[in-house]
């Protein structure tokens, strides 16, 4: 249960479904699409109507016959600067996670240290801290530090989603390492920091990429500390756009869910070209 | 890479002991010392910081004076006479209880629903973690057009349906706008649950079940007497996590409902948040998110408890 950094193609191997050879199951696979067109409706409707000619027209049609690309138009051109801060953010915060998460994995692996099981006890407690709680004590930091409306104050603050979720999983893959291998590094003389960069790393790469990945997709979603930590809309990430729409009284839903589209992007995207890491990362973070 | 390894895992692990000493144990702490101060300043601090404020006076006022009395208990006295609040605290029991209670049985019919063997199960599965990977907010804006009152689709299918004008205020009625955060919330957390219990499913060993099966243990019986027994510390960790996250769930609550009409929606999460950054009383927000903090740490014991079983199992 613990490991669920492999590739999901070495489980589906390994005997771990059902080997009972009756019926096929062509009905269970319709039954299944059947659950997931139910299921992701919802996003289906976003595409749809981001695709319909704006406006609140009473009916919108089950399907964009004739599409209109108004509402991209409208969307790019009220949020690109928003487009761009949340992928300025996001990226900002998988470097700094990943920099600050790697050596605490590596260490919580194996490392034998006293006040190692106090790290790992206060991530699993950080997990339960709501979100308000820190945005309540941290408005007034940085109200004081100037760090309200900037870059990196929102790279720093949400990187408190990816720290302990990079931490919990790479310590996971990081404990099935071969101890040999690290020890043979360091006979030959490589230094802790060395075998760490040169050997831990590299043989850890789907770990990270899979912390990576979600790191970037946490920033990427996080509206509670853009919405506390920003006073004006000059650093203003795109859920915060997308928020800012929900304010008032819609007029262009075509124009609001072609916005929510583009936030969807990199989720999309991820599932579809990395979905091994994002398999393992679904499981890996929560089962600790 | 994990059936090549876990044979030489036994060997001791790390290196502290071997060479060096001191300097040894002091570059070993430096992989930690960035991780600990993290976590120290965004979730001690944070943590310390509420409690203070929960005592003070803390208002627009203070960014300029500096200046926070110190109140005793008055924050919490107003808090908790309040009427919001009251209402607050039972919203947030039965948004969290009706959303995890959904989410966990349609979660786990998926999960068992899964197991089978079909073609294209993988992919469909994988398609299945789209909600919990878009944007929260994304989602409540989706459902907020969806459940529109005049012209949301959710409507115009009950009208088709029952071939009548359907109007209902979704989200705009007082006693029907809970009901619809929560279903929202639940299809939000299916993935989750879903996920969870499946690879708790298919760490069963099959072997079990054909041994059952030889006993008359098929079906209901199988599930009853193998299935639920070993897949209890996973039905902990999604419930007592569920539980955790559904308490502190913010986004999607401000994005549909905005905590209202008329409080309807207002849990405690969305009342700090209320009282800290609508009202500006950073103290009253402090007194309600310490008290989320209580009740989160409660499940959170139960969660260290049930996974450190998990973990010795």
């Amino acid at each position: 249960m613990l490991l669920e950094t492999a590739p999901p193609t070495t489980r589906a191997t390994t005997g771990a479904v059902p080997k009972r050879p009756r019926r096929t199951g062509t009905l269970d696979t319709v039954m299944g699409i059947g659950v997931v067109a139910i299921l992701l409706f919802p996003i289906y409707w976003m595409v749809n109507v981001s695709l319909q000619p704006g406006g609140r027209a009473v009916g919108t049609s089950w399907f964009p016959f004739s599409p209109d690309l108004a509402g991209y138009a409208t969307a790019f051109a009220d949020q690109s600067t928003n487009l761009v801060t949340s992928l300025l953010v996001a990226s900002g915060s998988v470097v700094f996670s990943l920099l600050i998460a790697a050596p605490a994995a590596y260490a919580l692996a194996q490392f034998r240290l006293r006040g190692l099981n106090v790290l790992l006890f206060a991530i699993l407690i950080s997990q339960m801290i709501p979100g308000i709680v820190v945005a309540n004590a941290l408005y007034s930091v940085y109200s004081d530090l100037g760090l309200l409306n900037s870059l990196l104050g929102l790279i720093v603050a949400d990187s408190s989603a990816g720290i302990p979720f990079g931490i919990l999983i790479m310590r996971a893959f990081m404990t099935q390492l071969p101890v040999s291998v690290i020890e043979a590094a360091r006979v030959d003389g490589a230094g802790q920091i060395r075998a760490f960069v040169s050997i831990v790393l590299p043989m850890s790469r789907n770990a990270l990429i899979t912390a990576a990945l979600f790191t970037f997709l946490f920033t990427w979603g996080d509206f509670l500390f853009a919405l506390t930590l920003t006073t004006t809309n000059t650093v203003q990430p795109i859920t915060l756009g997308l928020y800012s729409y929900l304010g008032t009284y819609v007029s262009d839903w075509s124009a609001v869910m072609a916005t929510a589209v583009i936030a969807s992007i990199p989720a999309i995207v991820l599932l579809g070209i990395a979905q091994r890491y994002i398999a393992a990362g679904t499981t890996g973070g929560a089962v600790k | 890479m994990s059936t090549t390894t876990t044979a030489v895992t036994p060997a001791p692990r790390g290196v502290s002991r071997s060479t060096g000493g001191r300097r040894q144990r002091a570059l070993q702490l430096a992989f930690i010392v960035p991780a600990g101060t993290y976590l120290a300043l965004f979730f001690g601090y944070p943590v310390i910081q509420n409690l203070l404020m929960g005592f003070q006076e803390y208002t627009t006022a203070t960014f300029f004076t500096g200046e926070a009395p110190w109140v005793g208990l008055d924050n919490y006295r107003a808090v908790l006479t309040s009427e919001i609040f009251r209402r607050a605290a039972v919203n947030t029991v039965v948004f969290t209880f009706l959303s995890i209670a959904g989410q966990f049985v349609l979660g786990m019919a998926l999960a068992v629903f899964f197991r089978r063997r079909f073609p294209l199960n993988n992919v469909l599965r994988s398609l299945l973690l789209l909600p919990w990977l878009i944007p929260l907010i994304v989602s409540s804006a989706i459902w907020r057009w969806m459940l529109d009152k005049d012209s949301g689709v959710v409507n115009q299918m009950i009208g088709a349906i029952s071939a009548s004008n359907a109007d209902v205020g979704w989200l705009t009625d007082t006693s029907i706008a809970m009901a619809a955060l929560v279903g929202v919330n639940i299809w939000l957390g299916i993935p989750f649950a879903l996920t969870i219990l499946y690879s708790g499913l298919q760490d069963i060993p099959q072997e079990l079940y054909e041994a059952g099966a030889l006993d008359g243990a098929t079906g209901r019986r199988a599930f009853r007497h193998i299935t639920w027994p070993l897949l209890r510390p996973v039905v902990t960790v999604v419930l007592v996590l569920g539980v955790v996250y559904t308490l502190k769930a913010l986004d999607i609550i401000l994005g549909l409902t905005g905590g209202g009409p008329a409080n309807a929606t207002q849990t405690l999460a969305t009342e700090a948040y209320r009282l800290s950054f609508v009202q500006f009383d950073f103290g009253q927000g402090a007194a309600v998110g310490n008290l989320l903090i209580v009740v989160s740490l409660l499940f959170a014991v139960i969660y260290l408890r049930a996974n450190r079983r998990a973990i010795d199992e």
